[in-house]
């Protein structure tokens, strides 16, 4: 008999004892601290007139700041899909003095506190800061442009591409690639036919995720944006905004796009796991 | 009857995994319940122990019904497919675990164990974890633990699946003694039909959630009474227009035929016993000759239809393209529902001396 | 075998560490030598001021809530989820999730509408005495929902893989509930729960845009550390704002070396 058909027990007497504390508890926990927070924030979207919500949503100012926080995100993610799978494929494939030291360090943007990224990408990308003194020659600014903003959201989003590809590649025999290449096939060729296929749903999850946390990350980029109207706002710094101002209303429209927005793709996240699920199992 | 299902069915889902069985098994019986996967088998047994509870349908067990009593409490031991033994917890500790949940004290439980691991001959291995254990080692430890708290009914979900093929037939002999000697009342699913021939007192047949047919293993293999049963027991192959061989008549309404390779015969021409049996025989070529060890499995072609015989190493050797003699004892005819026996008809009209058969 | 293959590519080798280098290990260096430019005397003087001092329990004490009530949450949750069917599985297990897709700047909005000003709760609390928007309270609830998952996560894959065989079997013997969860499901999932726990204390320390919204930024009362560096950091006073991010770099570090720890520890107990 099939496991799945075990789990699709119907509702009855249940073999393990204990469902209705463990559910109760659960659920009862989920509501507090997860539910009743997004249940009060539909309730005050729903307060608000679609007139209100509407002009809301579209002042300019607010328009700008969406149009930097996806341009960003969705720039920073691309970045990290590249600069991920090529670090996981380092990280497995090739050995290196201070190998095990970096593939540590690829967690850092989620142990290190997003304030200190930010002011510490900050310091190091202004015009006289480490970073920043090779690119001011150069005419590139960095801090409290729009490229810092990109620069926070890499940091961030750099270990969500490098752990989602890095099992898969693990799992992938080396000597899959070494065939390929006997075959002819040059570096580029074996990686688009051979490794790619094989990657790609867990690089496009860690994409999304990237992509998702990108949108909603504040802590790092308020200090690198400098937060120039209709320039380097990004939306949760406006949401911030309208909280200063006792806005409530506004606040919450702004976040209900910023939800929706994660929940798209959140959603098409897992429709390409459930489509890659399907192609490998069948 | 220890136990008894009456009209049992389960669904998952829209899927019917159990539809309309009922079945009695004696006690200290061992019984086996045999069907290919998907068949329900599984389901059937976690009913009874519990796991499960039917859509409808009663489940009596030593004459009470226990449909409402939950599987703890009704004096099972069930070994899982996998064992699913307690990972983290030593042989002993794996053993004990029921008498420790049943609060019994220390000494009785010592006892227990060290007497169940002297048993099942497991001795000696009191401080490994599962792990540490071979798969032979970790079925004993199921079934022991099983035994531990004494149940009156022992359920076995596929014993044998997990094993290597070299040790399986040495555990078959050595569970199916084992549960003798206790007197355990005991069920087991399995797809392979050689351990439930080997193994059970009785078999159950099930397919696509229903029954097909109960019987002693001898009874189901001598008396197919479904098409299913036909087929899947044995070493069965279908043919269609059996009426085309020497002794056989269509049989109204019945289309199809199951043969075995036992039922079949091959001669060479030039064999002297033939004579008598001339008219009872067909004439067919060797196509393929494929060697089984204990003996070669001929196919040979026989007015287009492709028959399996087996010829013992002693006789004398052939080859392929042989014209051979082929006789056929018999055959199971079946329409859609029922299976019956044919007897080669023009062998029964020679006196039973003169019938060839094959010196082994 | 390796090593030709690391000269067969050399430039994208070189590459990804250079991103990595520039990405990972130079903000470190960098925080170090920031906190250190003052002498080591300086440095002690900034991170034993009596502000930080403050700011530094009121995140310990934070973070260890916050632990404690993720870890009870995430056992009864990955349990549930993973050792019973029910109708809704799915959703409750999404549900559990949803606080990672969430920026946490709408989840301090969230707790701002709950428990603010406009809320009819805020009258009904007030009442009693209890302040949490603008207080302890609400940075902890804060934190509480940003790292909610953190932990429950971790052990939910493994509970999965793992089955219910072991559990159905223990069961069957007439074990309670709590006999198989202590003796049978635990012993599977101790490595995990610390790596959650890791994962999650990481990540409550260092809060920074939901905590940010719900605290009063009153210092010495509603300061976190991170609240507290940006404070110094928007005042400029860079050396004793690094001084500071130093105690969370460290701490960062030893997440890492402690998650490495347990990744290795539990592969080990795998095989």
């Amino acid at each position: 008999m099939t496991r799945s058909m075990k789990n699709n027990k119907g509702p009855g007497r249940r073999v393990i004892p204990g469902f209705g504390v463990s559910l109760g508890v659960t659920l009862t926990m989920v509501s507090l601290v997860v539910l009743i927070p997004l249940a009060a924030l539909a309730i005050n979207a729903l307060q608000l007139s679609p007139g209100e919500f509407w002009a809301a949503v579209t002042r300019g100012r607010v328009l700008s700041s969406f149009a930097v926080s996806f341009f960003s995100a969705i720039l920073a993610a691309l970045i990290n899909l590249a600069m991920g799978v090529l670090l996981a494929w380092v990280l497995v494939r090739c050995d290196f003095p201070g190998k095990r030291m970096l593939d540590g360090l690829i967690e850092l943007p989620f142990a290190l506190p997003t304030a200190i990224a930010g002011i510490t990408l900050t310091s190091l990308t202004v015009p006289g800061g480490w970073i920043g003194r090779v690119f001011a020659p150069l005419g590139l600014k960095i801090a409290y442009t729009k490229v810092g903003i990109v620069v926070a959201l890499v940091f961030v989003g750099i270990p969500f591409v490098v752990r989602s590809v890095q099992p898969v590649l693990e799992k992938l025999d080396g000597s899959f690639e070494e065939s390929a290449f006997l075959m002819g096939a040059d570096n580029w060729h074996t990686f688009r036919r051979v490794i790619w296929p094989e990657i790609r749903p867990a690089a496009l999850t860690g994409f999304g995720m990237a992509l998702a946390r990108g949108l909603g990350e504040y802590g790092s980029v308020v200090f690198i944006a400098g937060n120039k109207p209709y320039a380097t706002e990004i939306a949760p710094l406006m949401i911030m905004g309208q909280l200063q101002s006792y806005d409530y209303g506004g606040a919450t429209a702004i976040a209900l796009v910023m939800l929706a927005a994660s929940f798209l793709i959140l959603l098409l996240m897992n429709i390409v796991q459930a489509r890659a699920a399907r192609r490998t199992s069948g | 009857m220890y136990l008894e299902l009456k009209n049992i069915n389960k669904s998952f889902a829209g899927f019917k995994a159990a539809r309309d069985v009922s079945l009695g098994v004696e006690k200290g019986s061992l019984t086996a319940l045999l069907g290919p996967s998907g068949s329900g088998k599984t389901t059937v047994l976690r009913i009874i122990a519990g796991l499960e509870a039917p859509d409808s349908g009663e489940i009596i067990l030593d004459g009470r019904s226990v449909n409402e009593l939950p599987g703890s409490q009704r004096g099972i031991g069930f070994v899982f497919q996998n064992y699913a033994l307690f990972r983290y917890m030593t042989v002993y500790d794996n053993i004990a675990f029921g008498l420790q949940v049943q609060k019994k004290n220390k000494k009785e439980i010592k006892e227990r164990v060290v007497e169940l691991m002297e048993l099942t001959g497991l001795a000696g291995l009191e401080k490994r974890y599962p792990n540490q254990l071979s798969g032979g080692q970790r079925q004993r430890v199921a079934f022991a633990r099983a035994l531990a708290p004494n149940p009156q009914l022992l359920l076995l979900d596929e014993p044998f699946a997990a094993i290597d093929a070299k040790v399986r037939g040495e555990l078959r002999l050595w569970l199916k003694n084992m549960i003798h000697r206790l007197g355990v009342t005991s069920i087991f699913v399995t797809h392979d039909q050689s351990e439930a021939v080997e193994v059970a007192d009785q078999i159950v047949i099930m397919n696509e959630g229903q029954i097909e047919q109960s019987g002693t293993p001898l009874q189901i293999y001598k008396r197919p009474r479904t098409p299913f049963v036909a087929q899947f027991v044995g070493d069965s192959s279908v043919i269609e227009g059996y009426e085309r061989f020497a002794g056989f008549q269509r049989v109204p309404g019945a289309d199809k035929a199951v043969l075995r390779p036992e039922f079949v015969e091959c001669f060479r021409p030039d064999n002297k016993k033939l004579a008598a049996a001339m008219g009872a025989m067909e004439r067919g070529t060797i196509q393929e000759i494929v060697f089984k060890g204990h003996c070669m499995e001929l196919t040979l072609s026989v007015q287009g239809a492709g028959l399996r015989a087996q010829r013992s190493l002693e006789r004398r050797p052939v080859q392929l393209g042989d014209e051979m003699m082929v006789l056929i004892y018999r055959m199971y005819v079946f329409d859609g529902e029922n299976a019956r026996l044919l007897e080669n008809q023009e062998l029964l009209k020679i006196p039973p001396d003169q019938v060839p058969a094959a010196q082994m | 075998m390796k090593k030709t293959q690391t000269k067969r590519f050399p430039l994208p080798v070189i590459l990804a560490i250079f991103f990595a280098a520039c990405f990972l290990v130079l903000p470190l260096i960098f925080v170090i030598v920031q906190a250190l430019s003052q002498g080591i005397g300086a440095y002690l003087a900034n991170i034993t001021e009596e502000y930080t001092q403050k700011a530094m329990l009121l995140t310990l004490k934070t973070t260890v809530v916050v632990v404690l009530v993720n870890t009870v949450f995430g056992l009864f949750a990955a349990w549930t989820v993973t050792k019973y069917s029910f109708p809704g599985r799915k959703a409750l297990t999404t549900l559990i999730d949803l606080p990672l897709s969430v920026s946490p700047v709408i989840s301090g909005l969230a707790f701002l509408l709950v428990f603010g000003r406009t809320s009819p709760l805020y009258g009904l609390l007030e009442g009693i005495g209890l302040k949490v928007v603008y207080a302890v309270p609400g940075i902890v609830l804060a934190t509480l929902f940003v790292t909610f998952p953190y932990i429950s996560r971790e052990m939910i894959p493994v509970l999965s893989a793992q089955g219910r065989d072991e559990e159905e079997a223990a069961a069957l013997m007439g074990a309670g509930w709590f006999t198989i969860f202590w003796r049978v499901t635990f012993p599977h999932i101790k490595w995990s729960l610390l790596y959650g726990v890791v994962l999650c204390t990481a990540r409550a320390m260092g809060e920074f845009g939901a905590v940010s919204i719900l605290s009063g930024h009153l210092r010495g009362k509603t300061n976190t550390l991170p609240l507290h560096i940006e404070i110094l950091y928007n005042e400029f006073r860079y050396s004793e704002a690094f001084a500071v991010s130093s105690i969370l770099v460290i701490l960062a570090l030893l997440v890492l070396v402690l998650r490495s720890l347990i990744e290795h520890r539990g592969r080990k107990g795998e095989a």
